[in-house]
């Protein structure tokens, strides 16, 4: 067995894309898609950590029932904005614009972007929202929630919500100029021969994520926009006062975040598939189906936003069609996590972090997906929207689906994006920490939603203690799991082990160059022979399937003295 | 690059970007960004589009009333102006296409000239609204909305709001703020457009376009033709929809 | 507040409590049989399969058309299922009924104001009996509001210049939540109150306790008098100069742009507010605007006493409002008009 056809540099002293350049200078004006990667790489960390921050205090002040650790002021201001950093500054650029911005070039075998100084652009924009955004945090907050529901915010809130609403407008195009760049450079920059139904299934959901950036993040710009005109002129477009109607700013808003939601989880699928398939050393089961309800999922997540508003005044019908289609768009989801199960089917499974937290991210997802059908579901939505139920629900989506990938990716893709190994015994032992943490803090949530604990609540009454103090336990073991690999990966940065080119022996582009690659990527220009997840050439395979049919023990099978 | 020198192999031509194969590829990743761009803008001017369609069917004699003081005039001006700059926008591509300098020049000028037009109609436009006090809400200061309403019986004033019957003041406001929205946003797109083809001017001055290269002129002409496209969707929307109610 | 009798599950005391829990109680098992089912087959998967050699190459599996057909198809009838019952039920619940009492809710920064349609007012707790159908009919004076009574299982928005309804029919005495479930700033915590289900005898003794109060109607029909809407649609609401009001709310409406509708709150509030937006036919747009002039809670007397208004005959009359005009809210009255029943 040969290994992988490479298409690294044959020197040995080489340049890679992090010393090829030295100085400040040269990262803050770099077209390099690798190193604009690392720049949102540690602006989006610094989100999380103040988003982390704020959760803490949220955590905090629930422990007990009677709102004694800040003012009820204080308190909607810290929700507020730990949703808003949460969402606009962490989770939505989270994985596009890291991992992304990094491995989307490079599982194509093509150079760079295609537009690599809108890509630059796009991480000073999204800076500057950020910048806004801290500052009217700093100046004096907001406490709208993230949701920014007229006439409340327009008309009641004494915050800075124009000044935020300013930042996180801006920072919307930076999403739309990465989405943009993704479509751009998947469909014209691909190797030779590497044909759609080729590419990684992390492109793929890519792919999905950016038509969901380019066609929703236009409305929340123009929704902010009129939102923050009406607040400071007053015409009345969200105000019933003036004829206006605060519903239709919810639907508006909604048509966007609802797809949003697809913006945070769709990139964690690619994710997950790459890394369910390549810890498994088996081809993803039933590799288009996986691939086209990436694209379904974009598709319907923009005709369900009405299920956000079946207690808000919306018709009986429009109730009932949002209703059937919310549950449509499950079914998407549910074939992706068969798929990922069967993949595992005869597969040999490593149990390395990536694949802790792949395993994590699917248990966790069913639970989030499937949680979501009781908010798809009218008559029971009626009981628990607005509750604490639906907060559980969307952070086992967002934190158990997301983060949980992004977490599994970052791992699997250090030793390329830095050439450095992370301490792998840290690494299980924190995605076990991870794990257990979470569910300890979300689970809890469900049943104080459903025994009726409104969310946003700064004070409530006794009874839901119990679940608040486990709760809160629960996010302490989770910030500890999470200090970890800050921690370590850090550390690995300087002090790590070197990594090969390609420390996981896998067929994708990507581990077919240098870890960390040279400036444009690829030797030479990469021309694409193979499947996706192609473990061994086909003859090859025919040979192992003969001897194991015959009952030949081929697991050691070592060709051409190197392991595959 | 002098004008006139042909460049032999592709791969050297210098507005090729290292990180493309060839200009075949540089053309349609341009091309396709600027389509991908266009649908952005689609959705972003939607979301007023919709606006718009929910209050006009909640107030059809208010936004009737309201778009009857619109100037038709000026509106129906702006409007062949704008179509005629398309067309010489696209005269000016061509000029790229089959390398005719001068041409491509005259054609990019009369365009930009032509811009400069619609929006000194549309100023001429705003001035007279805000002469009307109908800037929405406390949208210019010292100035709130505050229309003097024709009477009836009162002579025709064309400063004054002639409001058909069941339409109230408050809710022609709503009109106007989504009128200033929509032609504000617009102009913002136009005065882009307008110092995109400047910069094109000057490269074309310069020389740099040609049969082989003209990626940017022809995406700068397909930002200009959206700009207009959605003019073509303004005017009725706005200018015509309440003139079959006149008086 | 009492806890059920099962673990986790809030107390049920009302008719459609237990259609939603039994849904809830449906919905939990198929997401705990999937939860078990994929993290079971995972697991077993990830150990029977773990990697073995670090060389061991396992071969290639395609997929199955069959299987993707049998995964899609019954998670979408197990979907379906779901949709289809949740709807019933929220159809169902949709459709107000008749017969049902009706209560006014006015939300605003940070209170819940209850007014009966005998005249009662409550602040943040609502006394209801068990067995009669209530309609809570309900606006907001400022922001959006929602009115959550999670022992009822229903939950529904308070908007501003529109009125939302949703109804119940308690099943069991005691004292219930009643949460603010759409945040509405500061103190949105401590927009809370309770429901007391009584039982109809014990609830009709709090009402004869609490009768010294003017029921909305009468309070309406003195607005009606000192906001001079008597002089064209007539003391009793027989009309003149404008439309006939007696027996107006439910009837379809024809109006001067040729459209009809049905008179329900909303356009007797948007017809007092923005009276030249929808014209009855036959009648000239001459009524001034009331906007700024009447508050949400004078908004709803007024529109209380026009639906109080029966065609000629039908019934009693109110006793007219002898009482002065002004600060008609506080006003005692005799006995309550309507009976609940």
């Amino acid at each position: 067995m040969k290994a992988f056809e490479t298409f690294e540099t044959p020197t040995a002293a080489r340049v890679n894309y992090i010393n090829a350049e030295y100085g400040l200078k040269s990262w803050l004006l770099t077209k390099d898609h690798k190193r604009i990667a690392l720049l949102y790489l540690g602006s989006i960390s610094a989100f999380f950590f103040i988003g982390g921050l704020y959760a803490m205090f949220i955590r905090l002040e629930l422990l007990t029932p009677q709102g004694d650790l800040l003012s009820s002021t204080t308190y909607n201001k810290v929700f507020t904005q730990h949703g808003i950093i949460m969402i606009f500054f962490f989770l939505i650029p989270s994985i596009p614009a890291t991992l992304g911005n990094f491995l989307v070039p490079m599982m194509i075998g093509a150079k760079d972007l295609a537009f690599p100084r809108i890509n630059l652009l796009s991480w000073y924009i999204y800076l500057l929202g950020g910048i806004i955004t801290i500052w009217a945090l700093l100046a004096g907050g907001i406490d709208t929630g993230w949701t920014f529901y007229a006439p409340y915010s327009t008309t009641f809130s004494n915050s800075y919500v124009v000044a935020t609403g300013v930042g996180i407008f801006i920072s919307g195009f930076s999403s739309i100029l990465t989405g943009l760049n993704f479509i751009v450079t998947i469909h014209t920059m691909r190797a030779p021969g590497m044909t759609w139904f080729r590419l990684p299934l992390f492109i793929w959901s890519h792919y999905a994520t950016s038509l969901v950036m380019i066609l929703g993040t236009p409305v929340i710009a123009i929704t902010i926009l009129l939102l923050a005109f009406e607040r400071l002129a007053h015409v009345g477009i969200f105000d019933p006062a003036n004829g206006g109607d605060p519903v239709l700013f919810q639907h508006l808003f909604w048509f966007y975040s609802h797809p949003a939601v697809y913006i945070m989880v769709l990139p964690g699928m690619g994710v997950v598939s790459e890394l369910i398939a390549n810890f498994s050393r088996k081809n993803i089961f039933g590799y288009k189906f996986v691939a086209f309800s990436s694209l379904a999922i974009a598709v319907f997540g923009f005709l369900v936003w009405g299920h956000h508003l079946f207690v808000a005044g919306q018709s009986v019908y429009a109730g009932m069609i949002f209703s059937f289609l919310s549950f449509a768009v499950a079914i998407p989801s549910a074939i992706k996590v068969f798929n990922w199960t069967a993949t595992l089917y005869k597969g040999s499974i490593s149990y390395d972090t990536p694949m802790l937290y792949a395993l994590g991210f699917i248990g966790l997802f069913t639970i989030g997906g499937m949680t979501g059908l009781f908010l798809a579901s009218l008559a029971v939505d009626v009981h628990v929207s607005d509750t604490y139920f639906v907060v559980a629900h969307f952070h086992y989506i967002m934190v158990g689906g997301t983060l949980l990938a992004y977490l599994g990716g970052l791992h699997y893709w250090w030793p390329k994006i830095t050439g450095r190994m992370y301490p792998e015994g840290w690494g299980r032992f924190s995605a076990l920490v991870v794990f257990v943490g979470f569910n300890l803090t979300f689970l809890p949530q469900f049943i104080a939603g459903f025994l009726g604990m409104p969310r946003r609540y700064h004070a409530y009454p006794p009874e839901f203690q119990v679940f608040n103090v486990l709760s809160t336990a629960g996010a302490s073991i989770l910030g500890v799991g999470l200090v970890i690999p800050f921690v370590y990966l850090l550390w690995s940065m300087r002090y790590g082990k070197h990594a090969e080119a390609n420390p996981w022996h896998l067929p994708g582009l990507e581990w077919r160059t240098a870890s960390p690659p040279p400036t444009e990527n690829f030797f030479a220009t990469p021309v694409v022979t193979w499947e996706a997840y192609e473990f061994a050439p086909p003859e090859e395979m025919q040979v192992i399937g003969r001897l194991k049919d015959e009952g030949l023990e081929v697991a050691d099978a070592v060709i051409d003295g190197k392991p595959l | 690059m002098a004008e006139g020198i042909t460049v032999a192999h592709e791969a050297s031509h210098p507005a090729l970007q290292h990180h493309f194969e060839n200009l075949e590829q540089q053309r349609e990743a341009g091309a396709l960004g600027m389509w991908v761009f266009l649908v952005t803008e689609i959705m972003f001017f939607g979301g007023m589009f919709l606006a718009y369609t929910l209050y006009r069917t909640k107030f059809p004699a208010d936004f009737a009333s309201a778009s009857n003081h619109l100037d038709l005039t000026l509106g129906a001006v702006n409007t062949v102006v704008l179509i005629l700059s398309s067309f010489t926008m696209a005269l000016a591509v061509y000029s790229a296409q089959v390398g005719k300098r001068r041409n491509q020049i005259i054609c990019l000028s009369v365009t930009i000239l032509l811009g400069l037009t619609f929006l000194g109609i549309k100023a001429v436009e705003y001035r007279d609204k805000y002469e009307d006090s109908l800037f929405p809400g406390r949208l210019i200061p010292g100035r709130p909305f505050n229309p003097a309403v024709q009477e009836h019986g009162q002579l025709y004033d064309k400063h004054k709001l002639h409001l058909l019957p069941g339409a109230t003041v408050k809710h022609v406001e709503m009109f106007y703020w989504i009128y200033f929205a929509m032609t504000g946003m617009h102009a913002v797109h136009m005065i882009i457009g307008v110092g995109v083809l400047l910069v094109i001017l000057f490269f074309t001055w310069r020389g740099r376009y040609g049969p082989e290269y003209h990626n940017p002129v022809e995406i700068s002409g397909l930002y200009w033709h959206f700009v207009d496209i959605v003019w073509i969707f303004l005017f009725p929307l706005l200018y015509l929809l309440g003139r079959h109610l006149e008086h | 507040m009492q806890t059920s009798w099962i673990p986790f599950v809030p107390e049920s005391a009302s008719t459609i409590s237990g259609k939603v829990d039994a849904l809830y109680f449906y919905l939990s098992g198929v997401t705990a049989f999937f939860t078990v089912l994929i993290s079971g087959v995972l697991i077993f998967f990830v150990i029977k399969y773990r990697r073995r050699s670090p060389f061991e190459i396992p071969r290639p599996i395609a997929g199955s058309h069959k299987l993707e057909t049998l995964w899609s198809v019954i998670p979408l009838i197990i979907a379906m299922s779901m949709f289809a019952w949740g709807a019933q039920i929220f159809f169902e619940n949709s459709r107000t009924p008749k017969n049902a009492n009706e209560i006014y809710v006015v939300g605003k920064q940070w209170m819940w104001k209850i007014q009966h349609s005998t005249g009662q007012r409550e602040i943040n707790e609502l006394h209801v009996p068990t067995g009669r159908k209530i309609k809570l009919i309900m606006t907001s004076e400022d922001t959006i509001h929602d009115l959550f009574l999670p022992a009822f299982r229903i939950k529904a928005d308070v908007l501003p210049g529109r009125y939302t309804t949703q109804w119940f029919e308690a099943t069991k005495p005691g004292t219930y939540h009643l949460f603010c479930a759409e945040y509405c700033g500061m103190n949105h915590s401590g927009m809370i109150g309770s429901v007391i289900v009584m039982q109809p005898t014990d609830f009709d003794n709090w009402l004869s306790g609490n009768a010294n109060q003017q029921s909305p109607a009468v309070a309406g029909q003195q607005l009606f008098q000192s906001l001079g809407c008597v002089s064209c649609h007539g003391a009793q609401g027989e009309g003149g100069r404008g439309p006939t009001l007696a027996g107006l709310f439910g009837r379809r409406v024809f109006l001067t742009n040729n459209q009809t509708l049905t008179a329900d709150e909303g356009y007797i509030r948007e017809s007092i507010e923005n009276p030249s937006a929808k014209v009855v036919a036959g009648f000239n747009p001459i009524m001034p605007t009331f906007q700024g002039q009447v508050t949400p809670e004078q908004l709803i007397q007024i529109i209380s006493f026009i639906k109080s208004l029966q065609v000629a005959g039908s019934q009693a009359p109110l006793p007219s409002a002898s009482a002065p005009a002004s600060s008609a809210a506080t006003t005692p009255t005799s006995t309550p008009q309507h009976n609940p029943k």
